[in-house]
């Protein structure tokens, strides 16, 4: 029968996926950002089970949220993407040392 | 029977794709696998009664998120060949970090196996009404207990939505042939034409 942990499980191995994604496509910072979505996904399906394990709704408000914050970073993390990118004319992210810190 | 073959499929699915999107060598093509991971979480939050948050994923993420990032994708015209020069360079460390964190997931798991510590139970105001279908509770506690953070939720929007398009706006461009109504208001009479009378091979000044 399928539980919790299979739940957990699942959103685990997409939360790594994530991680390595961004461990592995360092320069490509579009590739980054869809690791980042990911990620979020993996908190959401952990929010969404144990919101459903435990017959609590917060959880779900909670995903809620956490889509929203998502929706608003991408929008943003895309909108600074596409400025650097009309004034250097690439994204490669170890060039990023305009503000030399 | 027919829960444990569907959650199966969509777990499968949902992490196939999520490696796909990660490995993919076209940045179009990891945009499209997201889009299926993204349709299978869907499906595993179906199948556990979540029909509400579920829809939202396809609205917001496929619907909108998906499609801005195949937009920037398309738009930009980038030597994706060069970014992904670093590829195998980064692949021990990147395994090696994704082990490392893959093994504390599992022994976070087994150790909640092993007994998980009791941090107290639901107050039982947030659990689902009686007889009432998910979206209807979600939506009692979102405008009720909830209404203030879903305002703030919003605000979050309005943010990311102004701050978007402050970055991206370029303002207006002078277009050629553009009409200057306060110059053309100001034009008298007496300086719309003159009469000369230039001498030949001279020209005329304007």
């Amino acid at each position: 029968m399928i539980g919790i942990e299979h739940y957990v499980v699942v959103s685990s191995i997409l939360f790594v996926l994530g991680v390595l994604g961004i461990f592995l496509n360092r320069k490509n910072i579009i590739v980054i950002l869809m690791a980042i979505e990911l990620i979020l996904l993996a908190v959401n399906i952990n929010l969404v089970a144990f919101s459903a394990f435990l017959g609590d709704l917060t959880g779900q408000i909670f995903a809620m949220f956490v889509l929203t914050v998502a929706a608003g970073e991408a929008a943003i993390g895309l909108a600074i993407l596409v400025i650097y990118f009309r004034s250097r004319g690439t994204i490669a992210v170890d060039d990023v040392n305009r503000m030399k810190g | 029977m027919i829960q444990a073959f569907a959650f199966y499929l969509f777990a499968a699915l949902v992490i196939a794709s999520g490696a796909l999107t990660i490995l993919a060598r076209n940045p179009v093509h990891s945009v499209l696998w997201l889009i299926v991971s993204f349709f299978n979480a869907a499906g595993l939050m179906v199948i556990i009664g979540a029909e509400f948050i579920a829809m939202l994923l396809i609205i917001v993420y496929v619907g909108a998120v998906a499609v801005l990032f195949l937009f920037v994708v398309m738009m930009l015209d980038i030597d994706f060949a060069e970014l992904r020069a670093s590829f195998m360079k980064n692949f021990p460390l990147g395994i090696a970090i994704a082990l490392v964190l893959l093994a504390e997931l599992v022994l976070g798991v087994g150790a909640y196996r092993a007994g998980a510590m009791d941090l107290g139970t639901p107050v039982g105001d947030a659990a689902p009404l009686l007889g009432e279908s998910n979206i209807e509770s979600i939506g009692a506690l979102l405008y009720g207990k909830y209404l203030f953070l879903f305002e703030s939720a919003g605000i979050i929007l309005l943010v990311a939505m102004i701050g978007a398009i402050v970055l991206t706006h370029r303002g207006a461009r002078a277009v050629r042939g553009q009409q200057n109504i306060a110059r053309q208001n100001a034009r008298k009479p007496s300086e719309a034409t003159v009469n000369t009378r230039p001498e030949v091979g001279q020209g005329v000044q304007l």
